[in-house]
């Protein structure tokens, strides 16, 4: 069978307690772009139980198609149910382009599922588009570039690295996405998708595993990564009290407080609140790095924000590196300073 | 010759660096400053048989030689010269003359808690009276019956009060030679913590090597089993001295070990340290201050190595001993006393450790044999 | 009972990271040591040894320099070792790594095999779960905690905002997470002893059931279009003045840009 036969842009819409995953928006919304440089539709898929209700809000983000597999089964992510019916999507829809998120179920999911249907699949990608491969044509063999590729972009060694990769002979080109990097659409309500109940028959298997617990975190319930505002501190902040020059901030702002890995491991704030490589990667319109030195892992998790504020009594952190604007001094005296003089103004 | 490390002896290093800068690094200021013994960082070690290196493993202990012994006190004093004169005492005072004079039945009894670490050794010779020379000693011990009596007090006890086995040196007889002069003839015993009679007096309030556990032990009429005697009776004194030429291949490995930390603190921080608008690095005083101190760390380390190869492979390895732990020691002191000076008032605060350094180097050039004595084991051998 | 480790050695992302002219790593020039998710895989696996007396075996793809993360785990307790290395494998991506430690693990009797979630210089996270599919053995990814009851596995499977406590019926296969527990230090002895044992070494011919089109760089569905070191975003402008200058700096700005 060629590869000209897979056609359409797929995502998977991660739904978890029947509640879609901002994930899935964010791949539509980049699916979007690619679909048009394709010319081709972007089809969300969803796996769940009783889920054909979340097809709509789909649509309002920006899918074409929503293709359900509604099964008692896949009522709780498990593995082997899960990558079974993904895997009959696939075999009957014949993607050109599956996105699955990097969450701890799409890089569970997205490596079994490509293993079985026999493609590569690129991980954790922070950059997507449709371009050629190779990318120059090497001369001579122009009619070997192949055109209208995945291009799929990603930091590797710790963010040391950039890499840019393509599956130019198998299909589906598979990707996992990076939560927090794509930007979705602004919902357009009363937007439709067409639905598409699609019943494989999944097969229990020496595969299943039984769940015996399902043990939720408690809290925690605002998430760093939907901040418009971030006012995150490193280790410069100096204690655990001294956050609350931070909070004020945050406050004034309309944002959140959130941090580097050394704030964490000294106990100072959970590791919700963490930016970074072993934490979360952000895109806020603003982001305040205060105290904090700006080590490549803190990095590699805020460096797409609009707007980068630093401030840090060492001028020479790397941190400034990355800013927009980088104030050198104490903190201490800068950042309530500039509370009380953003009070003043917004009170105007 | 080769003055390269083997795949074992490198990994072996790896090991002791990660463990001495993961697990004791963090607590070497605070074991300093609140003078309390590591008890955890010693637990660590026993789980890991940093207690038992070169001691073979049907003796439970790890079967590795006196290199790598060495390698580890080293590496441990680099970072905490407390902890490595805990694992030097233990190991080279307690466990080594057990395994080199006791019976099989002694050795099955004390040697495999002692390299498993479920014990802690000690040695006692010195005296108040009685430091670089012996035979001022008074402690005595008496045959009554099926146990041994001891009377008097040792001083400066390494892992002290910690310890569960404890080697002494005690005068069993006193004999006189043709023209009149007596001589104390002293034998070795093995006392265990928790004997009738023993006890311990003051901790020592020192310079350096502040978490170590410096007591004195005393002898108040204390029976011991007729079967705590270490090797033949009347030959404590070759015994003693015997041991200590093993030990002071460890405590030239601490003395080592600290003019190296101090050394690699050195060139982090002259790097670092602006003076006139540039590094202090850059300047040709501090370069050439460095290179002295490499070469000599260096020198010291040649002499370390070959005389843990020599215990390997020699019955006598005296004079190396003392090469070893005489150029080791007067260079620990000579190299952290320059780094404080390189460091100028950050190296007199004690928050910076080269401060630490410099008082524990000292001690280096006095225990377990002077420099004054090391100097006569070698000349000895050179006039012989 | 019989545990297979599969672990990786790494450069250290501490250090500089460097790259042959064909954009594949040059694994070569860099400080290597044993990936944190699959050292704390292996202590896992040395602490169900420890219980049960279960054998642990580790294996590794890689250049024969990699025999130093094997000595290593053999330092730390592991019974035996195996290197898997030929140049014909060079160059593989997740798909081509996992068909080809499949193929060596085809080899061995095994009742339980724990790979690392992801290794420090690749960050995938797909090898494990792809050697799974391989084997047609069932999967249990970020494991941050593991027990073995009978036949079975228990693991506390970690996500985002919960954990499922899942069992899994052995044989079977789990990744770990670096917060699983934390590893062992080699023993002295352990290492005398490891660097006097034989490590096993396969090449391409000793792999069971793969297909040459299925290894190496050839074999890589993924290919790299471009790799290059990272280069930072352009610095803007920094200022150094006295705490009120630089607030009424930043206020200026932030006026400029309408955020106020």
């Amino acid at each position: 069978m060629g590869l000209e036969e897979y056609k359409g842009v797929y995502i998977y819409a991660q739904q978890v307690d029947n509640k879609l995953s901002s994930i899935a928006f964010e791949l539509i919304g980049k699916a979007k772009e690619l679909a048009n440089d394709l010319g081709t539709e972007v089809t969300a898929v969803l796996l769940g139980s009783n889920v054909k209700g979340l097809a709509d809000e789909l649509g309002e983000y920006g899918a074409d198609k929503v293709i359900v597999v509604d099964n008692p089964v896949l009522e709780t992510y498990r593995t082997e149910p899960y990558a079974q019916a993904l895997t009959a999507v696939i075999n009957e829809y014949k993607p050109e382009i599956m996105l699955v998120g990097a969450t701890a179920i799409g890089r569970d999911l997205g490596p079994t599922v490509s293993a079985r249907v026999a493609t590569g699949l690129t991980a954790d990608c922070t950059k997507l588009e449709i371009g050629d491969f190779p990318l120059q044509a090497v001369p001579g063999k122009e009619d070997e570039q192949k055109h209208n590729q995945l291009l799929m972009t990603r930091p590797a060694f710790g963010g040391n690295t950039i890499a840019t990769i393509a599956c130019p002979d198998n299909r589906p080109q598979m990707a996992t996405v990076r939560p927090g990097v794509m930007q979705k659409l602004p919902k357009e309500a009363g937007r439709k998708a067409e639905v598409i109940e699609f019943n494989p028959a999944l097969e229990e298997n020496n595969r299943y595993v039984e769940i015996l617990n399902v043990v939720k975190a408690v809290g925690n319930v605002e998430n760093i990564m939907d901040a418009k505002v971030l006012v995150s501190g490193g280790r410069g902040v100096g204690s655990k009290e001294n956050f609350k020059l931070l909070e004020d901030l945050a406050e004034v702002m309309g944002g959140m407080v959130s941090c580097s890995r050394a704030v964490v491991e000294n106990g100072w704030l959970a590791q919700d609140y963490q930016v970074g490589q072993t934490g979360k990667t952000v895109r806020p319109q603003i982001y305040f790095a205060i105290g904090i030195s700006g080590a490549i892992q803190h990095v590699a998790g805020m460096e797409e924000s609009d707007l980068i504020i630093a401030i840090n009594k060492d001028e020479d952190a790397p941190i400034f590196d990355v800013a927009d604007y980088g104030l050198v001094g104490d903190l201490n005296k800068i950042v309530p300073q500039l509370t009380a003089a953003l009070k003043a103004e917004m009170g105007k | 010759m080769d003055f390269t490390l083997d795949k074992k002896h490198e990994m072996a290093r790896d090991l002791f660096k990660q463990f001495a800068e993961t697990e004791v690094k963090p607590l070497a200021q605070e074991t300093d400053e609140t003078e309390q013994f590591p008890a955890e960082t010693v637990k660590k070690m026993a789980k890991y048989g940093f207690l038992g290196i070169p001691v073979p493993k049907e003796y439970g202990g790890q079967g590795c030689d006196p290199l790598t012994y060495v390698m580890c006190v080293e590496e441990l004093s680099k970072v905490c010269a407390t902890t490595g004169v805990i694992v030097s005492a233990h190991t080279s005072l307690c466990i080594d003359p057990i395994l080199t004079y006791g019976t099989e039945e002694q050795k099955q009894k004390y040697v495999a808690p002692l390299a498993k670490g479920e014990k802690l050794g000690a040695f006692a010779l010195t005296e108040p009276g009685a430091g670089t020379d012996a035979q001022g000693a008074q402690t005595k011990a008496v045959l009554d019956g099926d146990e041994w009596v001891l009377n008097g007090s040792k001083c400066f006890i390494t892992n002290g009060k910690v310890a569960d086995v404890y080697i002494v040196i005690a005068i069993t007889s006193i004999t006189e030679d043709k023209r009149g002069r007596k001589k104390k003839n002293f034998s070795a015993f093995i006392v265990e913590k928790g004997a009738p009679g023993f006890s311990f007096g003051t901790k020592e309030k020192k310079m350096g090597i502040r978490g170590s556990s410096t007591y004195e032990l005393i002898f108040e009429d204390c029976r011991i089993p007729k079967d705590a005697l270490l090797g033949p009776e009347g030959k404590g004194f070759p015994i003693a001295m015997h041991t200590l030429d093993g030990g002071r291949i460890g405590i030239a490995a601490q003395a080592l070990g600290i003019a190296e930390g101090a050394l690699d603190r050195c060139i982090a921080y002259t790097k670092e340290r602006k003076q006139f608008g540039r590094a202090i690095a850059a300047q040709q005083n501090t370069q050439f201050k460095l290179a002295d101190m490499a070469a000599r760390v260096e020198a010291a380390q040649l002499l370390v190595y070959k005389a843990a190869m020599a215990k390997a492979t020699q019955k006598v390895y005296s004079v190396e001993a003392a090469k070893a732990k005489l150029f080791a020691a007067e260079t620990a002191m000579a190299v952290t006393t320059e780094v404080v000076q390189l460091f100028g008032g950050y190296g007199y605060i004690r928050e910076y450790d080269v401060e630490r350094m410099m008082r524990d180097a000292k001690i280096t050039e006095i225990y377990e044999g002077t420099s004054e004595v090391q100097r006569m084991v070698i000349s000895g051998a050179l006039l012989k | 009972m019989n545990i297979v480790v599969c672990i990786k050695q790494v450069p250290d992302t501490k250090g500089g990271v460097k790259f042959n002219p064909d954009g594949t790593l040059d694994r070569a020039a860099m400080l290597a040591i044993m990936n944190p998710d699959d050292k704390a895989g292996l202590e896992a696996a040395l602490r169900i040894k420890d219980e049960t007396g279960a054998k642990v075996t580790v294996l590794t793809m890689g250049l024969p320099k990699a025999d130093a993360v094997l000595r290593e785990a053999m330092a730390m307790g592991a019974d035996d070792a195996v290197l898997v290395t030929d140049r014909v494998l060079g160059g593989a991506d997740t798909w081509a790594t996992s068909t080809t430690i499949a193929g060596a693990l085809r080899n061995l009797d095994y009742d339980l095999i724990i790979t690392g979630r992801q290794a420090i210089d690749g960050d995938t996270a797909q090898v494990g779960p792809q050697i799974a599919e391989h084997l047609g053995l069932p999967v249990i990814s970020y494991a941050e905690e593991i027990k073995v009851e009978g036949d079975s596995v228990v693991v506390k499977r970690q996500y985002e905002d919960r954990y499922h406590e899942l069992k899994a019926k052995m044989p079977c296969l789990i990744t770990a997470l670096s917060e699983l527990n934390e590893p062992r230090y080699m023993t002295p002895g352990g290492i005398f002893e490891a660097c006097d044992k034989e490590v096993t070494v396969w090449g391409r011919a000793d792999l069971k059931d793969v297909d040459d089109s299925n290894l190496g760089l050839k074999g890589s569905p993924t290919k790299i279009a471009k790799a290059s070191d990272k280069v930072p975003k352009g610095a803007g402008e920094k200022v150094n003045l006295d705490p009120t200058e630089s607030v009424n700096y930043l206020i200026g700005k932030f006026k400029e840009k309408h955020i106020i």
